[in-house]
């Protein structure tokens, strides 16, 4: 039984990446033989559907949005979270608890019922379709959980070490940059992971707060399917490249991802 | 870790205060100022009480919703934790296969989730969908656009294949940090394959299990783009979820008092069960 045991996570796997295979191999066909024929791998492999996408500037677009929104959101997310959580992790002051727990519920909030009033927040604003509407809407989400990986992490660094640095003399900034940082770098990689991630994956308020300036990829998809009808090759290829920035951040992060996973908490 | 009192960290904490505030505070507060009030459009608004509260918790749509999403949940639960856990089991424990089973399995949980839906929406197609075209080839009737328990069959087989590898990751996490010197002593004491699972594996999963729990029921408490794009709440009603519902009462029919509403009983529902869930595991950490 032990010698079998690798067909479970293999066959796992394979179920993974059936769909991810197949929404490929339509990438890689032509419109008319997606509805006229059933075959298992493209008969004219054709990289036409690409060539289509890397060509018209409403698509590519769309990645450059989403990649924009998404890395803004991960700087702010992970810029404000790293002194909060050092608190957390640190300090006892009036109503830490009480705070805490109130930051992570806004991680249970679901974004349906948010999405109204932040388009009218938004709007009000004038920030209505750029960038930075998307990048701090997701800040909703991604902050409470970038704090509670970072105060995972940052409590797991002893103490003594923050205050022989003081004895030292070093200021808490330059500590706190020169020593600390280097020390949870591992945790910072993965909060950035997260943040990037759920970003990445968000639609429906990145939908809501942009019209044409900021429109994701993912939206710009939605819109190409109920427009222009049936075009389903052009569909996969651009389902298809949205999977790639998340391959390649996945690949930089694989050795943390574990340790990541559980939020340094194990 | 002995931490020391200084009511100074809250400077530190002020950022992320006014971030999270200025996107939870003003908007539940337009939500619960809509969920009180009647209008007849043009911004002229009426004060109503809680008139919208009863009308939605005695709404057959609502309850019908809400079942329905509890039905998901569960289901999902079930099937996602037991799954992922057994996967984390038989997973390598160290060599190079480690690393790209950690990166395959991750893969979708970094695909936009409305290219999850339209994935599924596409591999599960009766005519063209190899799913849909193998289980017709193999004898069953099967059409998700117009069946009902299809299209459920479809909506959970998605979200396992969605989510499952969350589950793997913190439960293989929470398998790395045990010692090998326990599973020698268990060897020595010619332990049975259950027996080491129950008493060394379980409870070092245990916290990161709480974690994995706690995140899947509030995902998928509040999911709504992926079984939005995959079937659009039908056939019929029968997979219009809680949050599909009210995307649909809220921008479909602009109703915003009801919206409203709806709103803050969905929000609060989620915050009872997480905290109820939260308590009772810590409740059973501490006894033993």
């Amino acid at each position: 039984m032990k010698r079998l045991s690798w067909l479970v996570p293999a066959f796992y796997i394979f179920f993974l990446m059936l769909p991810i295979y197949w929404l490929l191999n339509m990438s890689f066909k032509t419109t008319n033989e997606i509805l006229g024929s059933f075959t298992l791998w493209p008969t004219n492999f054709t990289v036409e559907n690409y060539v289509a996408i890397f060509t018209d500037p409403t698509w590519y677009n769309g990645y450059i949005n989403s990649l924009a929104y998404v890395s803004i959101n991960t700087v702010i997310s992970i810029s404000a979270a790293l002194p909060a959580a050092y608190a957390f992790s640190r300090y006892r002051f009036l109503g830490d608890k009480h705070l805490f727990f109130w930051l992570l519920t806004n991680r249970m909030a679901p974004p349906a019922v948010f999405a109204l009033p932040f388009f009218q927040l938004y709007s009000a604003m004038n920030l209505f379709d750029t960038y930075i509407a998307v990048a701090l809407a997701h800040c909703l989400f991604n902050i409470p959980l970038a704090v509670w990986i970072l105060e995972g992490f940052m409590s797991g660094v002893p103490k003594e070490i923050d205050e022989t640095a003081y004895i030292d003399g070093y200021s808490f900034p330059r500590f706190f940059v020169k020593i600390f940082m280097p020390l949870i770098a591992s945790g910072i990689g993965v909060a950035a992971f997260f943040c990037f991630m759920f970003s990445w994956v968000e639609l429906l308020l990145a939908k809501t707060l942009t019209s044409v300036a900021a429109k994701p990829i993912a939206a710009v998809m939605t819109r190409t399917a109920s427009t222009s009808g049936y075009e389903l090759g052009l569909l996969a290829a651009a389902g298809a490249l949205t999977i790639i920035p998340g391959a390649v951040v996945i690949y930089f992060v694989r050795n943390y991802i574990a340790k990541g996973f559980a939020l340094g908490r194990v | 870790m002995n931490k020391t009192w200084n009511n100074g960290a809250w400077f530190m904490v002020l950022p992320v205060l006014a971030l999270v505030a200025f996107n939870a505070v003003i908007p539940l507060m337009t939500v619960v100022n809509y969920s009180v009030q009647e209008t007849f459009g043009n911004n002229i608004f009426f004060f109503e009480g809680v008139k919208w509260f009863e009308e939605v918790l005695h709404s057959e749509r609502f309850h019908a919703a809400l079942l329905r999403q509890l039905a998901f949940t569960g289901t999902i639960l079930l099937i996602e934790i037991p799954l992922g856990v057994m996967i984390a089991l038989t997973m390598p424990r160290q060599g190079p296969w480690v690393s790209v089973c950690l990166v395959l399995m991750a893969l979708p949980l970094l695909i936009p989730w409305n290219v999850v839906g339209a994935i599924w929406n596409i591999f599960a197609l009766p005519d063209i969908g190899l799913l849909g075209r193998s289980l017709n080839g193999m004898g069953f009737d099967y059409n998700y656009t117009h069946q009902p328990v299809a299209a459920w069959f479809t909506m959970i087989l998605m979200d396992v294949w969605h989510w499952t590898s969350l589950v793997v990751l913190l439960a293989y996490a929470g398998l790395r940090s045990i010692p090998d010197a326990y599973y020698q002593a268990a060897k020595i004491d010619s332990a049975s394959r259950w027996a080491v699972f129950r008493y060394i594996q379980l409870p070092k999963m245990k916290r990161v299990l709480t974690i994995a729990v706690l995140l899947r029921f509030m995902d998928s408490f509040m999911i709504y783009t992926e079984p939005f794009v995959l079937t659009g709440g039908g056939p019929g009603n029968s997979t219009t979820l809680l949050s599909i519902d009210l995307v649909k009462i809220a921008l479909g029919q602009f109703d915003l008092g009801p919206a409203a509403a709806m709103s803050i009983i969905y929000f609060l529902i989620v915050l009872l069960l997480s905290w109820v869930f939260y308590t009772l595991t810590m409740r059973s950490e501490d006894q033993s």
